[in-house]
C-alpha cells in the first residue's frame, strides 16, 4: 500500500505526455502557424518504445492493475510502430485533407494510450477503461473530417455499436465480479479454475458477454458489421490505424483474459470461438471478392485476418500465443503500409480508392505500385514476406493444437483472398493508365514511413527468427 | 558457392527491374543471358565437384542463416546439392540459358521497358526455381514454389493488354494457389508429425516409421503434398491452367510450362521419396492420377488446332508419365523422363515459337502447312524433337519413356501399363499430326499476310496474336540474315537457331546418360540417383551389408530400377526376399524389358504411321471421323468441358455466394439500396443521413445482438 | 437464478402490456412539457454549444468528484497521494486550457475564429433530419 512503483506505466506516460503537449501546443498555436506537432508525437512514441525495451524481462507491475510483462511490451512496440507509421503518413495527408493536425495527433496518441493500457492491464476494470479510452479516441478519429459525410456516418455507426458492445463487455465484467468478488485477472483465474468442473452459470454468462465485447473490437463475425462502413468512411490513415492498432489491442486483451483468467473454461468457449473464427475467415474473404472499393476490400481482408488471429488464440499453446504476437507485428506493418499508400493516393475531394483508380499505377507511380504490390503479397501470405511467416506460424500452431478443419478453412479462405489482392495488382501493373489527375508527389517523410514498413515486412519475412524468439520469450514468462 | 547459383539470376533480375527501362535491349537481354550462363557455369562446377565424391557422400550443404527457430525446431535458410538436385540445376540453368538467348531474338520487337520487364521476370523465375530445387527443407522449397507461381503468373500475363492473357494468368495463379496451400498444409502436418522439415531429417525419421498399409497420417501428408504437386505440375484435377498458360510468350512456355516449373511436383515427390514410399496408398493414387492424366491429355491433344495448345496437352500428358513413374516407385525413371522431356519439349516449344515468329503470330495449324522448305532449321529440329517424344528408338524419349513403362509393368501394374502404351500411341500420333499439318502438305497460310511482312522496312509483327502497334523494326532485325531459303518467310534468326540446334542435339543425346542394362548400357543416371532414393533402402540394413551390396557387381549394376526394386522391398518390409536380385531373375527381366521395348518402339512407329496415313495421305478421313463421331470430337475439342464444369461448380457458386448470399446480407450498402461506390460522395451525402435513420445501424445492432443471444444461449444450454 | 430473473423481468413487461388498460387520448400521446400544452415540435433545434457545455460540465463535474474521496483519505495516502492527485489535476487543467483556447467557453459566433469556416449542413439536409422522413 505504501510502495508505489510507476515503472510499468512509463511507456504509457510517455505517450500521454506527448498527447498532452501536442494538445496544448495545438491550443496555443496561432492561426496559420506551423508547428512540428508530428515531431512531438514521434518523440513521445520513441520514448514509449525505449522504455518498453528497457522494461524487457523486468515484469514490472504498477498499482497491482497494470503490468509490463514481455507480452505487453512486445505489443507496446508493435503499437508504437503503428503510431509512428500513422504520424509519418499523416504528415503528408493532413494538410491535403484539411485535417486538424494537432487534434489528430493528440487523439491518435490518446487512442494509443488506451491500446497500450489495454495491452498492459491485468485487471478487468482497467481493461474496460482502456477499451473506452481507445474506442472514444478512435470514434473521433473516424469522423475527424467533419465535412466528409461518409466519415461522419461511419463515426456515428461505429460509436453507437461500439457503445453497445462496451455494454456487453462491462456486463460480463460485472457478472465475473458478482461471482468471484474480484476484477483482478489473477484472482478470477484462481476462482474459475477451482470450479472449472461445474461452472456457475453466471460465469458462463460472463464468458459469453466478454466474448461478445472482444469479438466486436476484433471485428469477428457476427459482430463485424460496423467495420466495413467504419473502415471505408474513415480517412485511409485512420483506417490503417484502427485496423491494426485497435485489432492488436483487442486481440491482446482477448488473449490475456481468455488464456489466463478464463483458460480453465476453454472447453466451454473454444467451440464458440471455433465457429466465430471459421465464419470470420470465410465471410471476410468471400465478401471481399466482390468489393470494388479498395478500402472496403481491405476492410474485409482485415476481418479475415482477425479470423486468422483467432486461430492462434484458439490454439492456445505457447506457439499459438507467440504466433499471435508475430502475426500482429507482421499484419500491422503490412496493413499500415497498404493503407498508407491508399492515403497517399487520395485527394481532398476524392478518396481515389476505387479499383479503377489504380489502373496503371505502375506507370504513374512505379515506386508506390511496387510497394503496394509487396504489401498485398504479404497480406496474401507470400514468401518471402512477413505475411507468409505469420500465416505459417499461426496455421502451424492451429495444426499443432489439432484444429485441422479450421486450418483447412483458413487455407481455403486464404486461397480466395489471393484473388482480390491480385485484382489490385493486376489493376496496377496490367492495365493501362486512365487519364486521371495524378495526386501530388509523395514527400520524403511519407516515403520514409513506407520504406520503414516495407523493411519491416521483408525483415520479418526473411529473417524472422529474432522476432519469433522475442515473441516466444514474451509468452514464456506469463500465462 | 552454392548460393551463387540462384543469386546470379537474382542479380540479373535486380538490375533489369530497377534500371531496365533505361537500358537498351541488347544490354538488358545480354545481361540476363550472361547471368544465366554464369549460373550454369557455377552449377556445372558444383556438380563436377559433386561427382568427385563418394556416391553415398554426394552432398554439398550451405546454410545462409537460421531462418526461424520455433521452440523445439529450427529452420535454416539452407541449400543442398545432391545427386537429384544436381540433375535439376543443370537442366534449369542449362536449358534456361538457351531459352534466354533464344528470347533475345524472339522478343526483339518489344519496347525497351517491356523487354527489360520480360527478362527481369524470367531471371526472377530462374532464381525461385533454383531456390525450389536447392532448398534443403520444405519451407525453402515452398518459397521457391510460391515464387515460381508468381513469376509464371507475371509471364503468362505478359501481354496484359489481351484480356485472355490476364485471365489465363489469374487462372493459373489461383489454381496454383489451391495446390500451394495443400502443399503447405502437408508440410505443416509433416512438421508436427516428424518434427522437422529438413529433407534429410524427414527421410531418416520416416524410415524408422512403419509403412502405412491403411490410411494414416503419412498418407494424409503425402496426399496433401501430391495435391500441391498436381497444382504445380498440371495433373488432374488441377491441370486446367496449363493449356491456358500458353497465352504467355512462347519462350516462357518452353522454360516454365514445359522444362522446369511444371516438373517441380515430380521433383518434390522424388525429393521426398522415402516419405512417399511409406504411404503406398498415396503412391497408388499418384500412379493412377498420372496415368489418367497422361491418357486424357493425350486424347485432348489429338484434336486441338492451336500449335501451342497441342504442345501444352502433350506436356500435361508427359508429366502424367512422370507421375506414373513416381507412383509405381520408379523414382529414377521419373526423373530421367523429366530430364529428357526438358530437352525435347523445350525444343518443340521453341520450334513452335520460331514458326509463330515466322508467320507473325499465326498459331492455328490449320493455317500452316508446307513450312518445311521455308523453315529448314526449325523443321529439322522440330522433327528430331518429335521423334524423341514419340519414343522412336535411339532418341532420348525412347529410353526414359521405356524405363517408365517397363517399371510399371514389372511392378505388376498391368492396367496402368496398357494405359501408358495407349498414351504412347497417341503421343506419336498427335505429335506427327502436328509435324505434318505444320510443315508438310500444301501451304495454307495466308500469303498476303506473310508476304506483306517479308521485306520492307515497316514490320508489323504480332507475336502470339499480340497486336502490336506497327513500328519500324530496328535495323538489326535478325531475321534478314537467314531468310535466304524461303522467299517471304524467315527461318529462325541465329540466336533462336542456336537454341533450337543445341536442344535438338540434346533430344538425341540426352537419353544416352541412362541407357538400360538390357541394351548393354549401365544406366549412369539411375546409378547417379540411387543414393538419393536408396537412402531409405539401405537404412534398414546395417552399413556393413550396404558395403557388401555395393561390392556385388550385380547389385550395383543391377537392373536400372534396382533402387526402386529395393525400395519396394522396404515397402513390403521383407528386405530379404527381394534385396539381392538373383541372376536368373535379372535375365528374365532383361528379356521382358527387351520385349516391352519392342512393343513400345512398334507403338511409336505405328503412331507416326497412323499420323502419316491420316494427315498426309488421307486428309479427309480425320474430318469424316470428326463428323461421324461428332459427340466425341466435340467433347475432346472442348477438353471434356472441364473448364466449364469448374466454372459452374466452383467459380460461379463463390461469386454468387459472394454477391447474392453474403454480400447482400453482410454488406449494408445493398441492404439499404444505397449507392454503390464510395466515390459517389454526392449521393452518399443524401443517403448518409438516411442510413442513420432508417436502420442500417439498427440492422447492425440487431445482428450484434442476435450474435450475442446465440452465444449466450450456447453457453447456457450446452 | 437466471431463469427466475428473466421471468420476473420479462414477465413484468409482458403482463403489464397484456393486462394494463390501454385507451390513448391525444393528450396522453402528446409530448410532456411540464403540464403545459406542448408548443411546436419536440425536436427543437438547439445550439450545439449547449451540448458541448453539457458534456464538458459532465466531465469536469465527475472528475472533480474524485477530489472528495482523496480529501477524506488525504492523510492516509500521504505524499504519493498528493502527487497522484496533482498529476490528475494537471491533466484536467491541460484539458481545460485546451477547451478555453479553442473557444468552447466563448459564446456568440463572432468570438469563434472557426465560425466562418465551419461547415454547416444545408437547409435540405436539416429539413430531412428534423422530420425524420426517409427521403
Amino acid at each position: 500500500m505504501t510502495t508505489y512503483s510507476f515503472d510499468a506505466v512509463i511507456p504509457i506516460v510517455c505517450v500521454i505526455l506527448a498527447g498532452l503537449v501536442v494538445m496544448l501546443a495545438e491550443a496555443f498555436r496561432g492561426r496559420g502557424e506551423k508547428m512540428p506537432l508530428g515531431g512531438l508525437a514521434v518523440i513521445g512514441l520513441v520514448g514509449a518504445a525505449a522504455s518498453s525495451v528497457l522494461l524487457w524481462n523486468r515484469n514490472a507491475t504498477s498499482f497491482g492493475v497494470v503490468t509490463a510483462d514481455n507480452f505487453a511490451l512486445f505489443l507496446n512496440l508493435v503499437l508504437v510502430a503503428v503510431g509512428l507509421m500513422t504520424v509519418l503518413i499523416t504528415a503528408q495527408t493532413a494538410d491535403r485533407d484539411k485535417l486538424p493536425a494537432g487534434e489528430f495527433y493528440a487523439t491518435a496518441l490518446f487512442a494509443l494510450v488506451g491500446m497500450m493500457l489495454m495491452v498492459q492491464a491485468s485487471d478487468l476494470l482497467v481493461m474496460f477503461l482502456a477499451l473506452e479510452t481507445m474506442s472514444i479516441a478512435v470514434y473521433v478519429m473516424t469522423g475527424i473530417r467533419r465535412e466528409a459525410v461518409n466519415g461522419t456516418e461511419a463515426a456515428f455507426k461505429y460509436f453507437l455499436l461500439g457503445a453497445f458492445a462496451s455494454a456487453f463487455f462491462l456486463y460480463g465484467v460485472a457478472f465475473l465480479y458478482g461471482t468471484t468478488g474480484s476484477t483482478s485477472l489473477d484472482r478470477i483465474g484462481t476462482i474459475v479454475a477451482s470450479q472449472a468442473m461445474a461452472p456457475n452459470p453466471l460465469v458462463l454468462m460472463a464468458v459469453g458477454m466478454l466474448l461478445v465485447g472482444f469479438a466486436f473490437k476484433v471485428a469477428a463475425v457476427p459482430f463485424h458489421m460496423w467495420s466495413p462502413d467504419a473502415y471505408e468512411g474513415a480517412p485511409a490513415v485512420v483506417t490503417g490505424f484502427m485496423s491494426t492498432g485497435v485489432k492488436a489491442a483487442a486481440i491482446a486483451g482477448f488473449t490475456r483474459v481468455f488464456l489466463s483468467a478464463l483458460e480453465p473454461m476453454i472447453g466451454y468457449w473454444a467451440p464458440a470461438l471455433w465457429v466465430i473464427a471459421a465464419a470470420t475467415m470465410v465471410l471476410g474473404t468471400v465478401v471481399g471478392v466482390q468489393q470494388t472499393s479498395i478500402k472496403r476490400m481491405l476492410a474485409y481482408s482485415s476481418i479475415a485476418h482477425g479470423g486468422y488471429l483467432l486461430l492462434g488464440l484458439l490454439a492456445g499453446s505457447d506457439v499459438g500465443k507467440a504466433s499471435i504476437l508475430f502475426y500482429l507485428a507482421a499484419y500491422a506493418l503490412t496493413n499500415l503500409g497498404a493503407f498508407g499508400i491508399i492515403a497517399l493516393l487520395g485527394s481532398y475531394s476524392r478518396d481515389n480508392d476505387n479499383l479503377r483508380d489504380y489502373a496503371g499505377l505502375w506507370h504513374s507511380h512505379p515506386v508506390l505500385a511496387t510497394l503496394m504490390a509487396l504489401f498485398l503479397l504479404s497480406l496474401g501470405g507470400f514468401p518471402p514476406t512477413a505475411g507468409f511467416i505469420a500465416k505459417w506460424y499461426v496455421f502451424s500452431a492451429a495444426i499443432g493444437a489439432g484444429y485441422y478443419w479450421l486450418a483447412i478453412i483458413g487455407f481455403l479462405s486464404s486461397v480466395v483472398s489471393v484473388y482480390f489482392y491480385l485484382r489490385i495488382v493486376v489493376m496496377m501493373f496490367m492495365t493501362d493508365r486512365d487519364a486521371r489527375p495524378v495526386p501530388a508527389p509523395v514527400t520524403g517523410i511519407a516515403l520514409a514511413g513506407l520504406a520503414l514498413s516495407l523493411a519491416g515486412v521483408l525483415y520479418l519475412g526473411v529473417l524472422p527468427s529474432q522476432v519469433i524468439e522475442w515473441a516466444q520469450a514474451s509468452v514464456a514468462t506469463i500465462f | 558457392m552454392l548460393a551463387l547459383i540462384p543469386l546470379l539470376p537474382f542479380a540479373g533480375f535486380l538490375v533489369n527491374a530497377t534500371m531496365g527501362k533505361r537500358l537498351p535491349k541488347g544490354v538488358s537481354g545480354g545481361l540476363a543471358s550472361v547471368a544465366m550462363l554464369a549460373a550454369f557455369a557455377v552449377a556445372a562446377s558444383q556438380v563436377w565437384s559433386l561427382m568427385g565424391m563418394a556416391p553415398e557422400a554426394r552432398e554439398i550443404n550451405q546454410v545462409l542463416f537460421n531462418w526461424m527457430a520455433t521452440g523445439r525446431f529450427s529452420l535454416d535458410m539452407g541449400f543442398r546439392l545432391d545427386a537429384l538436385s544436381a540433375v535439376m540445376i543443370l537442366v534449369i540453368t542449362g536449358i534456361g540459358s538457351l531459352i534466354h538467348i533464344y528470347s533475345t531474338a524472339y522478343m526483339h520487337e518489344e519496347t525497351d521497358a517491356d523487354f527489360a520487364r520480360y527478362f527481369s521476370c524470367l531471371n526472377l523465375f530462374v532464381f525461385f526455381m533454383l531456390l525450389l530445387v536447392l532448398g534443403a527443407n520444405a519451407l525453402v522449397m515452398f518459397v521457391g514454389w510460391e515464387g515460381v507461381g508468381l513469376c509464371s503468373y507475371l509471364l503468362i500475363g505478359y501481354y496484359y493488354e489481351k484480356a485472355s492473357a490476364s485471365d489465363a494468368a489469374k487462372k493459373a495463379f489461383v489454381v496454383n494457389r489451391v495446390g500451394d496451400y495443400a502443399f503447405i498444409l502437408g508440410s505443416l502436418l509433416l512438421f508436427w508429425t516428424v518434427g522437422s522439415l529438413d529433407f534429410v531429417t524427414i527421410g531418416q525419421t520416416v524410415k524408422a516409421m512403419p509403412v502405412e498399409t491403411s490410411f494414416g497420417v503419412l498418407s494424409l501428408i503425402t496426399l496433401l503434398l501430391f495435391i500441391g504437386a498436381t497444382g504445380k505440375s498440371a495433373q488432374i484435377p488441377l491441370y486446367v491452367w496449363l493449356p491456358d498458360a500458353m497465352e504467355g510468350p512462347t519462350p516462357v512456355s518452353a522454360l516454365i510450362h514445359a522444362a522446369t516449373m511444371v516438373t517441380a511436383g515430380v521433383y518434390m515427390i522424388g525429393r521426398n521419396a522415402v516419405l512417399f514410399e511409406h504411404a503406398p496408398i498415396t503412391l497408388g493414387v499418384i500412379a493412377t492420377v498420372g496415368a489418367a492424366t497422361a491418357f486424357l491429355a493425350g486424347t485432348i491433344g489429338l484434336v486441338q488446332n492451336d500449335i501451342k495448345r497441342v504442345l501444352a496437352y502433350s506436356t500435361v500428358s508427359q508429366l502424367g508419365y512422370m507421375f506414373l513413374a513416381m507412383g509405381v516407385g520408379a523414382f529414377g525413371a521419373g526423373i530421367f523422363h523429366l530430364y529428357t522431356h526438358a530437352f525435347f519439349k523445350a525444343c518443340l516449344f521453341l520450334g513452335s515459337g520460331a514458326v509463330i515468329h515466322a508467320l507473325h503470330g499465326e498459331q492455328d495449324i490449320r493455317h500452316m502447312g508446307g513450312l518445311k522448305k521455308h523453315l529448314p532449321v526449325t523443321y529439322w529440329t522440330f522433327l528430331i524433337a518429335s521423334l524423341a517424344i514419340a519414343g522412336v528408338p535411339a532418341l532420348a524419349g525412347f529410353f526414359s519413356k521405356d524405363e517408365i513403362l517397363f517399371d510399371t509393368f514389372r511392378h505388376g501394374h498391368t492396367a496402368l501399363w496398357v494405359v501408358g502404351v495407349l498414351t504412347s500411341l497417341m503421343t506419336a500420333t498427335y505429335m506427327f499430326r502436328l509435324v505434318f499439318l505444320t510443315f508438310h502438305g500444301e501451304e495454307r497460310f495466308d500469303p498476303a499476310t506473310v508476304g506483306a511482312h517479308g521485306h520492307g522496312g515497316g514490320h508489323g509483327h504480332g507475336h502470339d496474336d499480340h497486336g502490336h502497334d506497327a513500328h519500324a523494326a530496328p535495323a538489326s532485325h535478325a531475321g534478314h540474315g537467314t531468310h535466304g531459303h524461303g522467299g517471304h518467310l524467315h527461318d529462325a534468326p541465329p540466336a533462336m537457331a542456336l537454341a533450337l540446334i543445341v536442344l535438338a542435339i540434346g533430344s538425341v543425346a540426352a537419353g544416352y546418360i541412362g541407357v538400360p542394362h538390357a541394351l548393354g548400357g549401365h544406366n549412369a543416371l539411375g546409378e547417379w540417383l540411387t543414393p538419393v532414393f536408396a537412402l531409405e533402402n539401405t537404412q534398414q540394413a546395417p552399413p556393413a551389408s550396404l558395403n557388401a551390396h555395393a561390392g556385388h557387381a550385380a547389385a550395383v549394376e543391377g537392373p536400372m530400377a534396382g533402387d526402386a526394386h529395393a525400395a519396394e522391398a522396404t515397402a513390403h518390409g521383407t528386405g530379404a526376399a527381394h534385396g539381392d536380385p538373383a541372376s536368373g531373375e535379372t535375365h528374365d527381366e532383361t528379356a521382358l524389358e527387351l520385349t516391352l521395348m519392342g512393343v513400345s518402339s512398334a507403338i511409336a512407329f505405328l503412331g507416326i504411321g497412323l499420323a502419316a496415313f491420316l494427315w498426309i495421305r488421307n486428309r479427309h478421313i480425320p474430318d469424316q471421323m470428326a463428323q461421324s463421331f461428332s459427340g466425341v470430337h466435340r467433347l475432346l475439342l472442348h477438353k471434356y468441358y472441364v473448364d466449364e464444369a469448374y466454372d459452374a461448380a466452383i467459380v460461379q457458386p463463390i461469386k454468387a455466394f459472394s454477391i447474392h448470399g453474403l454480400w447482400k446480407v453482410a454488406d449494408a450498402r445493398v441492404i439499404d439500396g444505397a449507392v454503390n461506390g464510395a466515390g459517389a460522395l454526392v449521393n452518399a451525402a443524401s443517403s448518409a443521413l438516411r442510413l442513420l435513420q432508417t436502420g442500417s445501424v439498427k440492422t447492425y445492432a440487431a445482428g450484434t445482438f442476435l450474435g450475442a443471444v446465440l452465444l449466450l444461449a450456447f453457453f447456457l444450454w450446452r | 437464478m437466471v431463469a427466475l430473473g428473466a421471468v420476473v423481468g420479462l414477465g413484468g413487461l409482458v403482463i403489464s402490456g397484456l393486462v394494463g388498460p390501454s385507451n390513448p387520448t391525444p393528450e396522453k400521446e402528446a409530448a410532456y412539457e411540464c403540464g403545459m400544452p406542448p408548443v411546436g415540435d419536440a425536436r427543437e433545434r438547439q445550439s450545439v454549444k449547449f451540448y458541448l457545455i453539457a458534456m464538458i460540465f459532465l466531465l469536469f463535474d465527475i472528475e472533480v468528484a474524485f477530489l472528495y474521496p482523496w480529501a477524506m483519505a488525504m492523510r492516509d495516502l500521504g505524499w504519493p497521494g498528493l502527487l497522484q492527485i496533482t498529476l490528475f489535476f494537471a491533466i484536467l487543467v491541460v484539458g481545460y486550457a485546451y477547451i478555453w483556447r479553442k473557444g468552447v467557453l466563448d459564446w456568440g459566433p463572432e468570438s469563434d475564429p472557426d465560425y466562418k469556416h465551419a461547415p454547416r449542413p444545408g437547409p435540405a439536409v436539416i429539413k430531412r433530419y428534423r422530420y425524420g422522413t426517409r427521403h
